[in-house]
């Protein structure tokens, strides 16, 4: 089971978390620094897991991780889980996130938060992935856009917007 | 065309995102969130009604301050009203805020379940799909108690889109795993298990995880999806990279999907059916077949994923652990990895590796891999790798390799990362235990490991060389002379000191021959350390002390100065104050002989599990080292087993001779010939020697805690279920007549395995062992899958007693020993005679035994409903007879009855009145043994 997914940048301010086991919203946050520091000392071209910090439980989970130029995906899962196999589903998720957004940069995740979090909610449920090929996921993402351009007639114009 | 085109995003959100990232300190940050926090709450709170536009943007304004750590405590209301929105934007940034920020105990639930409902049964699947990822992400136990019986229908329905089939599934498995008694079984498992067959491999895959499951807890219910695994796999692997279309991911098909089945085979042994193993053997030949092909791709995805399925397929050919050519293919292959230039690919094969030598097919195979473990040991960038490196070698190390692995780690101790020290300790010093074929080799190991990593060596290891070096004769010289010479070295670790002054206090005498280590120079070296001690290692010295007083008369003038003077005699520690004195006291008013007799040499130590292991284990979780452990343990039977086994006796008698009343020392432990090293680690200490359970307890295996669930239940009733796990379920149906009692035990198997070397024994501890006898009949070494073994244990009650025997159970499921202990419900009211008498001489007697310590009296609260009926059914079920018309007041029970034991019988009268009004009872017991009293009002005041 996934326990927990974070994606932070190189100075370990969070872009997205998404923890799929209850913490204390102080815990969640500290569980977020203490895998920036286990993450980001580590040198390139060492290998991708790790195991968790404390907080997330120690040794009885694992961190798999991916740098990519400012960001760090970090998925954290127990044993249950195939290592390689989450390595890869990161890369079906940095490659959807990719086609959605046309070049995916760190800004992206950062003022689209609701549509990333939607993204993954396509791809992992309450721990577990759902969903691994990338055509049928962003099919359901072009599905909600298009459903969402339909309502837009709806909404006010957005002039006194703040 | 992107989905998201740039710049469509909300204006407002923007601009306030834009400002966070401006501001230049921590300060002006939180200024900027409070006054945006302060705009929504006007906004949320004012009479204007906000549409569903702004609803959503200040919805994810409360997102983005959230992601930056802060809390958001208004704003819920809000999300839930966007849920009964009918606009798709509204109810999905409403899901969202809620699967971010609402904790399973919010009072919320109830409102957000509402609208769950209603999207349940919309039959639009987008909001079907949103209100399944909320059930999912959220799982509380609420959601489990509304939803547990609506999801599986919704699952196994016909009509069922694919994509909300998914989602279904995994919703289905969050509330099993949160609440498992609440998602009942029935007819929609077995079309579970058909979604195996499915068309969309979507829904094939989220199935999988489910059925992993279920299956994990009820196998049976399950065991028809393992010819559908292996049909699928079988296709996948045989298929095309093309058939599979988007599910095949760079050149690899389906390898998620792969993954998930072979898992799914994990969780059952390997197929009966030939024809199905056949096939299932030919995927994992296929699947080892392409990792010696070229890869199709030069992309690292390629390799990940081929090499996903095949790590998955290794696991499985070790979990059946029955095919000799397919381990050692295995072992083959991930012995390729282990020189990968991939550093995951190492990591991995490593891991796997250690799974792999633990079976006897491949555990030759794997130690061939020795070198190149030890070179990935010193070379390794990487600490993950280099931890790897040491479990492995610890899996792989055996009689033939211990002294090269044992060198190894040793030498790696010296630079380890301190992260892993006090793991490499315990491993080194388990290893140099269980491999020693002479015992010198293991003292200078075990120093060895003081010396270099004094600090990480805890208190298990240390206590453990001294209870071998105890036990083994043939060392203890070699042993003295060892810590004599280590002790020479200018800064030796404290840890030494302890080991030092215990071996030089017990065989000290065993070098003073020579003159470079006469006593007197002994002496001199250990308080030379003294005084760079703390308090619980000069504890020990002192006791050390003591012991040359008796090894060696002619130095007892200097240690008597020693112990003497003001610093030890007034020391501010009142330990080692109070250990002086008596001291003191002892060598100067004891005879020779009662010296000799005080301070006798340790008696061995019982042989029993290292609580190293133990230690090691604790820290490891109960994975992958006790598994290794029991195998290794069957393959060499006892090799080091053969220390002799003393039973717990001789040390109480040691003891109590030891600290007898002429000196005045009353219950102090100081002078027992165990120093203990200081008053907070005393009673570990002794727990540690002396807590052996008796003869017939189970030796070298992890004792489990001993389980009293239904204890209880058994004081009034003698048939009932004990004990249940996902394994086991212990029925009891018992008979007791005067002091005499028969007890039927039934293990029935829960599972379709059958257990092996299964083992029953009772066990009475303590003072228990005078007072009750109980004989269990042994039993069949093996329960078939599905049946029942029967076991009859045959009870005396030798006088009357408080404590419960324990009943401990061992056997082997799988590959793994499972140890289970529970409290047999044998308690003293089973040995009741009830007995008939008159108000008269109810009253007589009650008169008679008025004396205060006949007397218990309780007063509690009622834990259960006050039922007259119920009450009476009690008091009968607890043995006693319940006499009618005897009290004045018709509300209140009267009973009396003997307790029989074999000595002697003990006469009991009770009364219990109960208070409806204030919910309570007040419970009184007169007998004429004031311990039968109190026990007695004990176990019945607990059953109201």
């Amino acid at each position: 089971m996934i326990k927990a997914i974070l994606i932070f940048n190189n100075h370990g301010k969070p872009r997205l978390s998404k923890f799929y086991e209850h913490y204390s919203e102080d815990t969640e946050q500290q569980i977020i620094r203490e895998t920036f520091h286990l993450v980001s000392k580590r040198d390139e071209n060492v290998c991708n897991f790790l195991e968790g910090g404390l907080l997330i439980g120690g040794s009885d989970n694992k961190l798999i991780y991916r740098h990519y130029a400012t960001l760090y995906f970090v998925f954290c899962v127990d044993s249950s889980e195939s290592e390689l196999g989450i390595l890869d589903l990161i890369q079906v998720f940095v490659e959807t996130l990719d086609k959605c957004f046309e070049n995916v940069c760190e800004l992206d995740l950062i003022f689209h938060v609701d549509k990333v979090h939607n993204i993954l909610a396509e791809m992992v449920m309450g721990g577990m992935v759902l969903e691994t090929n990338m055509n049928e996921i962003i099919t359901q993402i072009d599905a909600q856009n298009k459903m969402e351009k339909s309502e837009t007639f709806i909404f006010q114009s957005p002039r006194q917007d703040r | 065309m992107p989905a998201v085109s740039k710049g469509d995003g909300m204006r407002g959100l923007a601009v306030f995102i834009s400002d966070i990232r401006n501001c230049k300190s921590k300060e002006a940050e939180i200024k900027r969130i409070n006054k945006e926090l302060a705009n929504i709450r006007s906004k949320f709170k004012g009479d204007k009604a906000l549409d569903g536009y702004s609803k959503k943007k200040y919805v994810c304004k409360l997102l983005f301050i959230f992601l930056l750590g802060h809390d958001i405590d208004f704003g819920h209301m809000e999300a839930v009203n966007l849920l009964s929105s009918n606009k798709y934007t509204e109810k999905q940034i409403g899901y969202l805020f809620i699967s971010v920020l609402v904790n399973s105990n919010s009072d919320l639930i109830r409102l957000i379940n509402n609208a769950i409902k209603n999207d349940l049964s919309s039959r639009n699947p987008t909001f079907m799909n949103l209100a399944l990822h909320c059930i999912a992400n959220v799982g509380s136990r609420e959601m489990a108690e509304a939803f547990a019986a609506e999801v599986p229908r919704i699952l196994v329905a016909g009509d069922t889109m694919d994509s909300v089939k998914q989602s279904a599934a995994l919703c289905l498995l969050r509330l099993y795993r949160t609440s498992p008694d609440l998602v009942p079984m029935g007819e929609w498992t077995a079309r579970v298990v058909h979604l195996l067959n499915d068309q969309h491999l979507g829904v094939v895959t989220a199935a999988t995880s489910l059925i992993i499951t279920l299956a994990q807890k009820n196998p049976d219910d399950f065991k028809t999806s393992v010819s559908l695994a292996v049909a699928r796999l079988s296709r996948i692997v045989t298929s095309a990279s093309t058939d599979l279309q988007d599910y095949t991911y760079y050149f690899v098909a389906a390898p998620w999907l792969s993954v998930k089945l072979l898992r799914l085979l994990q969780c059952y042994p390997p197929p009966e059916d030939a024809a199905i193993r056949g096939r299932l053997t030919e995927c994992l030949e296929t699947i080892l077949n392409k990792a010696q092909e070229p890869p199709k791709s030069k992309k690292v995805q390629h390799s990940n994923a081929k090499n996903a399925v095949l790590f998955e397929a290794i696991s499985l050919i070790i979990h059946h652990d029955s095919e000799p050519t397919l381990l050692v293919r295995a072992c083959n292959q991930l012995g390729q990895f282990l020189q990968h230039r991939e550093t995951n690919l190492r990591y991995l094969a490593l891991e796997s590796m250690c799974t792999l030598a633990s079976s006897e097919f491949s555990h030759e195979a794997v130690k061939t891999h020795i070198e190149t473990v030890i070179n990935a040991l010193k070379t390794e960038r990487d600490v993950s790798v280099r931890q790897r490196a040491v479990d492995l070698l610890y899996a792989m190390c055996d009689r033939s390799n211990a002294k090269q692995i044992v060198a190894e780690m040793l030498s790696y101790l010296e630079t380890a990362d301190y992260s892993i020290r006090e793991e490499i300790v315990l491993k080194v010093a388990i290893l140099a235990e269980k491999y020693a074929v002479d015992y010198t080799w293991y003292v200078d190991t075990i120093l060895n490991l003081i010396r270099i990593a004094g600090d990480y060596v805890s208190e298990e290891v240390w206590y453990r060389v001294i209870q071998i070096v105890i036990n083994r004769d043939d060392v203890q010289g070699y042993a003295a002379k060892t810590v004599f010479e280590a002790l020479q070295a200018p800064a030796c670790h404290e840890n030494l000191v302890k080991v030092g002054g215990y071996i030089l206090g017990e065989f000290g005498n065993l070098i003073a021959g020579d003159p470079r280590s006469s006593p007197l120079i002994q002496f001199d070296l250990l308080h030379s350390k003294f005084h760079l001690c703390s308090v619980p290692t000069r504890a020990l010295l002192l006791s050390a002390y003591i012991k040359f007083i008796n090894l060696f008369p002619e130095v007892k003038g200097t240690i008597q100065e020693v112990l003497r003077s003001d610093s030890q005699l007034r020391n501010a520690d009142v330990e080692l104050q109070q250990r002086a004195v008596e001291y003191l006291r002892l060598s100067c008013i004891a005879s020779t002989d009662i010296l000799a007799t005080v301070l006798e040499e340790m008696p061995p130590f019982p042989e029993r599990e290292s609580s190293i292991l133990a230690k090691l284990k604790r820290k490891k979780g109960s994975g992958t080292v006790s598994d290794i452990e029991e195998n290794r343990k069957e393959r060499n039977t006892n090799v080091n087993g053969g220390v002799n086994h003393s039973s717990a006796n001789t040390n109480a008698k040691v003891t109590s001779s030891s600290s007898t009343d002429l000196l005045g020392l009353g219950s102090n432990t100081a002078i027992n010939s165990t120093p203990p090293p200081g008053p907070s680690t005393a009673a570990s200490l002794l727990v540690d020697v002396f807590s052996e359970t008796s003869p017939t307890g189970p030796l070298g295996a992890p004792s489990a805690p001993v389980s009293d669930d239904n204890f209880s239940r058994f004081v009034c009733k003698n048939n009932g279920v004990l004990y249940e796990n996902q394994l086991l379920q212990i029925g009891l149906k018992s008979e007791f007549r005067q002091n005499l009692g028969r007890m039927y035990v039934f293990y029935g198997n829960k599972t379709s395995t059958q257990f092996l070397n299964f083992s029953a024994s009772v066990v009475c501890q303590d003072a228990l062992r005078a007072q009750l006898n109980v004989h269990a009949k042994p039993a069949d070494p093996t329960i078939d899958g599905g049946a029942q073994l029967q076991q009859i244990l045959n009870i005396e009650c030798v006088s009357d007693f408080v404590e419960a025997p324990v009943l401990n159970i061992q056997f082997r499921y799988g590959g793994t020993l499972q140890n289970i202990a529970v409290k047999l419900p044998v308690t003293l009211n089973k040995f009741f005679q009830p007995t008939e008498m008159t108000s008269q001489d109810f009253f007589q007697r009650w008169k008679q035994l008025s004396a205060p310590q006949q007397e218990v009296q309780k007063i509690f609260k009622a834990k259960h409903s006050m039922d007259t009926e119920v009450t009476k059914a009690k008091i009968i079920g607890f043995g006693v007879a319940l006499l009618d018309g005897v009290d004045p007041n018709p509300s209140n029970f009267v009973g009396a009855g003997v307790i029989h034991t074999k000595t002697t019988q003990v006469g009991c009268l009770l009364r219990l009145e109960p208070n409806t009004q204030a919910q309570m009872y007040r419970l009184t017991l007169r007998t004429s043994r004031d311990s039968v009293s109190q026990r007695l009002c004990d176990l019945l005041s607990d059953q109201f």
